[in-house]
């Protein structure tokens, strides 16, 4: 669990992050959204001291960080940014075996722990672990950097736009491998985005930054359903709306008894899919693997606050 | 017609039929009188004009590199040859020197050599060999005595043991400005690169020292050592004197540390600041940072810097001998002064040699790291 109380960062006299104060369970997802500038990384950067508080506290697990030797903390947080940053002269195994190695682990060990990171990661440890990064593609680097900060199986992770620089296809199969391994481990995740449907699709809880100030810190939901500003508002897009509310939930979660004609849709499609597939093929109900149906009546039930 | 014709074929041809017309060598009564000048023997030199000849051909590769070696080793041979046979009935005191013609065929194929080597590419383990091999050749070339009648191989003789006191005076002056200049200039690069508002100064004062002519340092150094010497206590017992290997040592070092400062700043500023914001991240304490991601990332420009000092100092090594620092820079002012360009020849080639050497030698240990430590694009 991660604690961050009135925490407030100044450059040249003006707050950059201001009074911010929040919560993060063990093992959920809070995702950081705002505008460009609006403080997201500085708050992320205080959070293992790569950037120092002017005032306020962080506490991880009871702990406050600023009673620990920031490399020693850091090698307890797991840490991946924007291009990945992975040491271009050591192998790719080398690489995620950084921190192990930072912390004596056993050569054994650190084998092993490699080769798991790398199946985790869907990267054949044989063919991967020997490899300089740049003989790997863009999608695959990112994997890596995010692999190698999981490596010492730290409890906290950070993320500052880990997948900004990855195509919409790889992208979205990057967050759906993110969110598995996430729920597999534990971890527990703070993750910067520029993009309001990854902190929806990926946020157990999104805070809202704006110039410096948290305005509001709540489940996706609550966020499109209830904004707490129009800056809020805004960040959402208000033609998006239904279209997030219903990415939200899958399909058999409001199947219902019936019958409809038609090819079925996977149990965990979003709502979204579902009505686009009414739209795309002029159906009023879908039929959902496993059984049930979604009728368009009940989606557009769901897509409205 | 032309299109069967190879360009820098034509032009190595061209130098080599000039050093065919001129004489070979130089045979004088006594080693500082002109002489008058012999040429080859004809069929050596018919043999000689038509390898020339055959590489303005589109030769292979393989092949212009094989007469390349061919024409190297008859001109060597033709040399030694020519010497032989006048010194055979010549007076003890005449000497035989190699002459333009001499010297012009030696560029016509040393060129040669150069540019077969270039085309074909060899693999980075074939330019190790290549370059292990041509050691080991000049090496048995000249222990077979065959050149022992060439005028510079006679200063040679008369100054064994002199010639490998200063050989080893003037590795120890390059090597040991280098190895100065990297204990200084290696921290003193990283100290500026965690400091930037240092950079500007430090690099505007080694700028300075960079551009003061060698001659005109050696002049400040004198008087200013001399006094230090005389007046400090205990100075002049550690080896600090106006002239000799002293200041020698110092004005080289001096000379070396804006290429080493420079490119370890280089260097490390071209390392990605992502990897550095990881680096950091990652828990990596700032003396890790520097030693497991910092300077293997740096090394290659780094030692793009040691392989200009070195090439560097062994050549500026020379001036030492102008103020009694030692090394082949010995032979060379005393050959002036004595008007004996044989004794100059004596400091002059082996220099040309260990900066040859040297420059390749490094070249190819920087492309090796290159190799094995690929830099991100
Ligand atoms: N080292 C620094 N010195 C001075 N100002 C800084 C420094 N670092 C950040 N800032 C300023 O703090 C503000 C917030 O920066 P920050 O990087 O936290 O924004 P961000 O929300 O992550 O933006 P982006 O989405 O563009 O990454 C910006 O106005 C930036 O210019
Ligand atoms: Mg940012």
């Amino acid at each position: 669990m991660i604690q961050i109380s009135h925490l407030t960062k100044l450059y040249d006299g003006k707050p950059v992050v201001d009074d911010v104060s929040l919560t993060v369970e063990r093992g959920q997802i809070a995702a950081l959204v705002g505008t460009s500038g609006s403080g997201k990384t500085t708050l992320l950067r205080m959070i293992n001291r790569l950037v120092t508080p002017s005032s306020g506290q962080v506490l991880i697990d009871g702990q406050d960080t600023a009673a620990i030797a920031p490399h020693l903390l850091r090698r307890r947080i797991g840490y991946a940014i924007q291009g990945h940053g992975l040491f271009p002269h050591r192998t790719v195994g080398q690489n995620i075996a950084t921190v192990p190695r930072l912390l004596r682990w056993s050569a054994d060990d650190i084998r092993a722990r490699v080769d798991e990171l790398l199946t985790l990661f869907q990267l054949d440890p044989d063919a991967f672990r020997d490899r300089m990064p740049h003989e790997l593609s863009g999608g695959q680097q990112q994997r890596i950097g995010v692999a190698r900060a999981l490596a010492a199986k730290p409890d906290l992770l950070l993320m500052d736009e880990p997948f900004g620089a990855l195509d919409p296809v790889i992208r979205a199969k990057a967050q759906a491998d993110l969110r598995q391994i996430q729920r597999q481990l534990g971890t527990t995740l703070v993750l910067v985005t520029h993009d309001m449907a990854e902190a929806i699709l990926l946020g157990d809880r999104i805070a809202v930054m704006d110039r410096g100030k948290l305005v509001q810190y709540a489940p996706p939901a609550d966020i499109l359903r209830a904004p707490a500003t129009p800056f809020v508002e805004a960040l959402i897009g208000p033609d998006m709306r239904p279209f997030h509310l219903l990415s939200l939930t899958p399909a058999f979660q409001i199947a219902t008894e019936g019958h409809a004609i038609g090819a079925p849709i996977p149990r965990e499609a979003t709502l979204r899919d579902a009505l686009a597939e009414c739209l795309w093929s002029g159906r009023d109900a879908l039929p959902v693997e496993g059984g049930g149906v979604v009728t368009l009546a009940a989606l557009r039930q769901r897509a409205a606050p | 017609m032309t299109a069967r014709l190879d360009r820098p074929g034509l032009l190595f041809a061209l130098i080599g039929l000039v050093g065919l017309v001129l004489p070979l060598v130089q045979f004088k009564a006594n080693r500082i009188v002109p002489g008058d000048g012999v040429s080859m023997a004809l069929p050596l030199a018919g043999l000689l004009a038509l390898i020339l000849l055959g590489g303005c051909l589109r030769w292979s590769h393989g092949l212009r590199l094989a007469a390349a070696l061919a024409g190297l080793g008859t001109v060597i041979a033709a040399l030694g040859g020519t010497a032989r046979a006048l010194m055979a009935d010549g007076p003890a005191l005449a000497r035989v020197a190699p002459a333009a013609g001499f010297w012009l065929l030696l560029l016509a194929f040393a060129l040669m050599l150069t540019d077969a080597v270039t085309r074909l590419r060899p693999a980075l383990h074939w330019r190790w060999l290549m370059l292990a091999g041509a050691i080991a050749l000049v090496a048995m070339v000249l222990s077979t005595g065959w050149l022992d009648q060439v005028s510079v191989m006679r200063e040679y003789a008369a100054r064994r043991d002199a010639f490998l006191r200063e050989g080893v005076a003037h590795l120890y002056l390059a090597f040991g400005s280098l190895g100065l200049a990297l204990m200084i200039g290696l921290p003193l690069g990283v100290a500026i690169h965690q400091a930037p508002s240092a950079r500007g100064p430090v690099l505007s004062v080694l700028n300075i020292l960079q551009t003061i002519p060698s001659l005109a340092l050696f002049g400040i150094m004198i008087p200013i050592f001399g006094w230090i010497a005389a007046n400090v206590p205990g100075a002049a017992q550690a080896g600090i004197a106006g002239i000799g290997v002293f200041p020698a040592l110092v004005a080289l070092f001096l000379y070396s540390l804006l290429p080493v400062v420079s490119n370890t700043l280089t260097g490390l500023s071209g390392v990605s600041p992502a990897t550095q914001e990881a680096a950091i991240g990652l828990g990596l304490t700032r003396f890790q940072r520097l030693t497991w991601v910092l300077v293997p990332l740096a090394l290659p420009v780094l030692l793009a810097a040691i392989r200009i000092v070195l090439v560097q100092n062994i050549g500026l090594a020379v001036i030492a001998g102008l103020i009694g620092g030692g090394g082949f820079g010995t032979f060379v002012f005393q050959g002036l002064n004595q008007t004996a360009m044989d004794l100059v020849l004596l400091g002059a080639l082996p220099t040309i040699g260990l900066a040859l050497v040297a420059g390749i030698a490094l070249d190819l240990l920087v492309q090796t790291l290159n190799h094995t430590t690929p830099r991100p694009a």
